[in-house]
């Protein structure tokens, strides 16, 4: 009906400048602010527990940065020496007697509390030097050993003087012994190397992450040697050559569900298969990388069909037209195109992989080894099996080193996920 | 009506490159194209028009068995290429692209270089000896899509560098290169603006010398520009084929007459 007066196409003419008009305006503006202060808040809230979780590690895991070492002058006494036998000799004593003539007001009765100052190696490196240099019996040489883990934490100012002596590691007269080793400047505290180049041990002060690092590394290595090339050759299949049936349906959702399987049933079904069944070794890394793989094929499949699926059909149309096969055109086009995506999906699964504990639990790779592996098939522990090793010790100085070891294990979570980043930047492609 | 000017027609005395007989298609359960009979001219350019959806890509498509690669596609009727049914159990789809080289709607190099985007085709079907030989038909491909003069010095650059025109003409060498004997082309100029347009439609032109040149087009006027024949599809019928010049100025049929005047479309 045409009303000449009318403008608007309602039933009645709109005023953009009316309250109502503005009213709706100002709701909507206030809705979209707080969705935005929503969003700001939960990231502010993430950021937020990140911090803290990086404070308190590097809080308590700087603290295994340093360890403590006492510089003491011990005597091969021909007295203490096995003839028959060096290595068998009584290095206990001589580091004994050493300690009594060089800490001031001590007497013999107060030997077994000064050995206590020193690290259990004390005694193996005086063996090791004697074995390697049999003219030093009679002589004196000067031993730089770490002190253990009481003296270490009391030299880091983490015992508390105001503690009831009974209840303290270390006694009075101990605190007075170590004050006056440390007035002759024989206790430094250098660099502690020994947590990247030892094995685990009892001792906090002789315990390192070798061992840990290495069966990650030979895991790691099993598991990207056996998911990256099944994962991608079952993901190429399904994406570019299976038929379209049911049956390619039922594995499609499966493997999906596969991503999801909680990761202590691969670990057990590791157990029954590879330890039980195929009577593969316990405790070895490339069992480990085998459970692994399990666990990570899931995800790079996954990966490599959305990556195959984001080619454009049209490379593929072109590909097809100049009269390329189809396996040429998935080979020569569509493959090498969606590498980068690929490969970040490989890494991203591979980083989850490093992080896992629960598979390796369950086959034994939270063994006490006290040797870094030589082999894929040797006993080992990986990362973070050795952080749930040490955070389960009694031991004090394992917090600090705990801390610290799951700084290292985050620093190679951080490296890997920036690589799969660089990655992807660098071979990102415009079509 | 300048555009409609009715390019000057060699008499369609050419044989017959293709000759199709009662072509079905269906898409699942769709009938997308009804009993289509055509003869395509060796040396010709025949051009399909129709609105949208009317199955002339579909029909295009069955030239060089592309449907075969949608899997709900079935084809049906009978399909000669100089005499020699394509449908035959006895031919390979792949090397028959090879010999019927197709041009898509959007310029779709590889994002490999220019060189490597004309030398795939002769790579893959093994059509050189040596480097030399490779070399000779990039060059002479490129000449081809009148390509060569611009891009000589700058064969490793890659062909996705180029722009929209330069790009479909790479896709026209890309063709040409594994010597077919047609060339298909889906919309060729779609994606490209009014002065690229006018370059590729020289170069059908010119190509017409040596191949038999399908194209689907929704530009009439481009139709009428560079085709010889004409054939106009509706709701998946060939309605009318003769040549252009017929087709434009008496059309047999009143639906052509009415698509040709902008009344269905």
């Amino acid at each position: 009906m045409a009303d000449a007066t009318q403008t608007g196409i309602g039933p009645r003419p709109v005023d953009w400048t009316s309250e109502e008009i503005g009213a709706r305006v100002r709701r909507r503006k206030a809705s979209e602010m707080r969705l935005k202060m929503v969003g700001l808040a939960a990231i502010g809230f993430a950021f937020l527990m990140l911090a803290i979780l990086m404070v308190s590690l590097i809080a308590t895991g700087w603290q295994a940065m340093t360890q403590t070492h006492v510089r003491i002058d011990v005597t091969y006494d021909p007295a203490l020496i096995n003839e028959a036998n060096p290595a068998r000799s009584n290095f206990r004593q001589m580091l004994q007697n050493s300690l009594v003539a060089q800490v001031p007001g001590a007497t013999a009765e107060d030997g077994r509390a000064l050995l206590g100052i020193l690290s259990n190696a004390a005694q193996f490196t005086m063996r090791d030097r004697l074995l390697a240099d049999p003219s030093l019996v009679g002589r004196t040489v000067t031993l730089n050993v770490p002190a253990s883990d009481p003296y270490d934490l009391l030299n880091k100012g983490l015992i508390d003087h105001e503690t009831p002596e009974e209840l303290r590691r270390v006694k009075d007269n101990e605190i007075a012994f170590f004050g006056a080793l440390a007035a002759q400047g024989r206790v430094t505290k250098p660099l502690n190397t020994t947590l990247l180049t030892s094995a685990d041990s009892r001792f906090p002060e002789l315990a390192g992450l070798r061992g840990a690092l290495t069966g990650s590394f030979y895991a790691l290595l099993t598991c990207f040697l056996l998911s990256f090339p099944i994962g991608i050759g079952a993901a190429i299949y399904l994406e570019e050559f299976a038929p379209k049936n049911k049956a390619s349906d039922f594995i499609e959702v499966n493997i999906n569900n596969l991503a999801a399987v909680p990761s202590v049933v691969f670990g057990l079904l590791g157990l029954a298969v590879f330890l039980n069944w195929l009577g593969l070794p316990r405790s070895a890394p490339f069992v480990g990388g085998m459970v692994l793989a399990l666990m990570t094929l899931p995800t790079i499949i996954i990966a490599t069909r959305a990556a195959l699926k984001a080619v454009p059909a049209s490379i593929r149309e072109a590909a097809l037209g100049v009269g390329a096969s189809r396996q040429q055109v998935v080979f020569h086009h569509v493959v090498p195109l969606a590498m980068p995506g690929i490969l970040t999906g490989t890494i991203i699964g591979l980083a989850q992989a490093l992080g896992q504990t629960a598979p390796l639990l369950l086959i034994g790779m939270n063994a006490f080894v006290t040797a870094a592996p030589a082999t894929p098939f040797d006993p080992a522990t990986a990362l973070p099996t050795q952080i749930f090793i040490w955070a389960d010790s009694p031991e004090r100085g394992f917090v600090s080193r705990t801390s610290a070891a799951i700084l290292v294990l985050l620093g190679f979570l951080v490296l890997m996920n920036g690589l799969a980043i660089f990655l992807r930047n660098k071979f990102e492609r415009k079509w | 009506m300048n555009d409609m000017r009715i390019a000057e027609r060699t008499v369609g005395t050419n044989a017959a490159k293709i000759s199709a007989r009662g072509v079905q298609v269906y898409y699942g359960e769709t009938h997308a194209l009804k009993d289509v009979d055509v003869d395509i001219l060796d040396r010709t350019v025949t051009a399909f028009i129709g609105p949208s959806g009317c199955g002339k890509s579909t029909f295009l498509r069955c030239l060089n068995r592309m449907n075969d690669t949608v899997a709900i596609a079935r084809v049906e009727g009978t399909i000669l290429l100089d005499g020699q049914d394509i449908y035959d159990k006895r031919i390979d789809p792949v090397q028959l692209r090879a010999k019927v080289g197709m041009v898509f709607q959007k310029p779709n190099p590889f994002p490999k270089s220019i060189y490597d985007n004309v030398a795939y085709g002769p790579k893959i079907h093994g059509l050189t000896r040596n480097k030399g030989e490779l070399d000779e038909i990039v060059e002479s491909s490129l000449r081809k899509a009148a390509l060569w003069n611009e891009v000589k010095g700058r064969l490793n650059d890659p062909g996705t560098g180029l722009s929209g025109g330069q790009q479909q003409r790479l896709c026209i060498a890309r063709a040409v290169a594994t010597s077919p004997e047609v060339l298909l082309m889906d919309e060729p100029c779609s994606a490209l603006d009014p002065i690229a347009t006018a370059q590729v439609e020289e170069l059908i032109d010119e190509l017409r010398e040596n191949y038999a040149v399908v194209i689907v087009t929704h530009s009439m006027q481009q139709a009428a520009r560079v085709s010889q024949r004409t054939a106009f599809f509706h709701l998946g019928n060939l309605v009318e084929y003769g040549e252009t010049g017929q087709i434009f100025t008496n059309p047999k049929d009143t639906r052509t007459e009415s698509y040709i005047t902008g009344r269905i479309g």
